[in-house]
């Protein structure tokens, strides 16, 4: 059944089209002349040396996961409870409040930077850290929101009801009976987050400061002004990484949850 | 001793009465605390910004005014972006549809096993740094690229071509950007489509072709107006790619907000490009979100 010859072609394709590109990169980064080239002349891995020595990326690299992990935790604190009180309870103006939860996806990227930068960084003049983190706490939160809301929407409180008979105080139900129970939800959320802010560039772009930069912009000044092999050396380690969370989350929860 | 314990029975009766009223009583404002901290945020934030960044463009000395945003559409310059950024928009949507179905199609209907392996090869480009997948096509257009290498070595041309800083490199990255997003926002709708309804198509002397035609395109309307509205938009307001492969020789309404802020300091019209993407934004969105409603009820009157 289903199956066409013309409609495979294009799915063949399509993801030859997704993937050359990417293997090029990978091919390239081990070349050895000064300049990106294919195809490439003998085989070096000075690229990926001079990428993990450059004091630039390395800075950039810990500052996007320090950023990204502190700045997706400051969302779960506020967004978990949150998406328990919009789906347990029947909150007045509840379609509102999750739209205003999610704004900051409707919201442009570079928007949501430009007037950032303008009203933290210029007005407030706050420091350039603060400043990256609450920019990416901005764009983490509608990923909470929108996941672990959806885990809590299917959850059935009937348990939770039980545990507060028993005499469980609140907080506590909430903390051994709901948490447990949309966990997979969070870590789902995490993940999702996460990611988005480590790749996040235009309010990173925005927030950035001189000599503290995110590992995108740190990568896109650099590429300004060189083309060398050592941006493909980053891009492979990056997409390692990115395998590597891949493995993570099919092991654990299966990549259906984050799809 | 019997006594006893019926006392303590009504005793733990009322008590938990007691505690129910008031649950019940705190279940009216407890969500609202809960809810206010994240809502308090957003408004410092988010909103407060936003306001105060756009509000100078519209509020002058005179009163209500709208002449910042007319002088910006007087502009040929501006007007060139604009419709660069809607027509680049326009065309990946379109392209993202055209490949997007088919692909999504034959993901929903291989084994269990392949479509597991093809939709995390899907999701793994958009786990993929935006920087890193339009450097891959720097690599491809640029002069010293993979393609003006190819057709400089077996003499189709001699001079290399100007791919890179065009809008065609514009498009075929944002197409690289955007697809994944349509795919997998489709395969989710295709699977709801039930083999059966083909069979009977086909059983009753439908051609493949005329079963995917006639039961799947309907059927997958509304996935591809809910992936049109993330790859419009997308597209729309994406900054990395317009920037590493448009340049400043063909510049997107992103890339001239951020130029006008940063590089010229001209905050006026930043905050008019804000407003102009945002409003948009909101109407693509809300105009793709009529006519899905609209497909959906005639759906349901077909039904």
């Amino acid at each position: 059944m289903r199956k066409q010859k013309g409609m495979t072609l294009i799915a063949i394709l399509v993801f030859l089209f997704l993937f050359l590109p990417l293997c090029l990169i990978v091919v390239t980064s081990f070349g050895t002349a000064a300049a990106i080239q294919f195809p490439i002349k003998g085989f070096t891995l000075d690229w990926y040396a001079k990428a993990l020595q450059s004091d630039t990326f390395m800075s950039s690299f810990k500052l996007s996961l320090g950023i990204g992990v502190l700045a997706t935790a400051l969302a779960l604190v506020v967004g978990i409870p949150a998406s328990y009180a919009l789906a347990r309870y029947s909150v007045k103006g509840r379609n509102f409040i999750k739209s205003f939860f999610l704004s900051p996806t409707v919201i442009p990227g570079i928007v949501v930077g430009y007037t950032l930068f303008q009203y933290i960084v210029i007005k407030l003049g706050l420091p350039i850290f603060q400043g990256l983190l609450i920019g990416h706490f901005l764009i983490s939160l509608p990923y909470i929101i929108r996941v672990v809301g959806s885990s809590m929407e299917q959850l059935d409180y009937s348990m939770e009801e039980v545990a507060w008979t028993l005499g469980c105080t609140k907080i506590r139900a909430f903390i051994r009976i709901v948490l447990p129970n949309v966990s997979s939800g969070i870590f789902a959320a995490f993940m999702l987050a996460f990611v988005n802010s480590f790749n996040n560039v235009p309010v990173s772009m925005f927030l950035s400061g001189p000599g503290v930069t995110m590992l995108p912009t740190s990568l896109l000044s650099y590429m300004e002004y060189n083309y060398d092999p050592t941006v493909s050396a980053i891009s492979v380690m990056l997409m390692l990484l990115t395998m590597g969370l891949m493995f993570l989350i099919e092991k654990t929860l299966g990549l259906a949850s984050i799809a | 001793m019997k006594k006893h314990i019926e006392f303590d029975l009504e005793n733990e009766y009322t008590e938990s009465v007691e505690r129910r009223t008031r649950s019940v009583y705190m279940n009216k404002n407890v969500p609202y605390f809960i809810v206010a901290p994240g809502m308090i945020l957003l408004l410092f934030f988010l909103m407060i910004p936003l306001i105060t960044s756009i509000m100078p463009t519209i509020f002058s000395d005179q009163g209500v005014t709208f002449s910042n945003y007319l002088e910006f559409f007087k502009d040929e310059y501006n007007l060139s972006i604009f419709w660069r950024t809607i027509r680049v928009s326009l065309i990946v949507t379109f392209i993202s549809i055209v490949l997007g179905i088919p692909t999504a199609y034959y993901i929903a209907g291989v084994g269990k096993k392949w479509r597991g392996i093809l939709m995390a090869m899907t999701l793994f480009p958009l786990l993929t740094n935006s920087v890193i997948r339009s450097f891959a096509w720097i690599n491809i257009l640029g002069k010293t690229g993979v393609i003006n290498t190819l057709l400089l070595n077996i003499g189709v041309i001699d001079q290399p071509m100007n791919l890179l800083y065009t809008e065609f490199a514009i498009i075929i990255g944002s197409v690289y950007l955007f697809l994944p997003t349509m795919i997998m926002t489709l395969v989710g709708v295709m699977e709801n489509i039930e083999g059966e309804m083909l069979e009977a198509a086909e059983t009753l002397g439908a051609s493949p072709f005329t079963a995917f035609r006639k039961v799947v395109l309907p059927l997958s309307i509304p996935g591809t107006i809910v992936g049109s509205v993330l790859v419009f938009t997308g597209t729309l307001t994406a900054y990395t790619t317009p920037q590493l492969l448009g340049g400043n020789q063909k510049m997107m309404m992103s890339t001239f907000l951020y130029q006008k802020a940063n590089t010229l300091g001209d905050w006026q019209a930043a905050s008019v490009l804000a407003l102009i993407m945002i409003v948009v934004t909101l109407i693509v969105m809300k105009g793709l979100d009529v006519v899905a409603k609209k497909v959906d009820r005639r759906e349901a009157n077909n039904a």
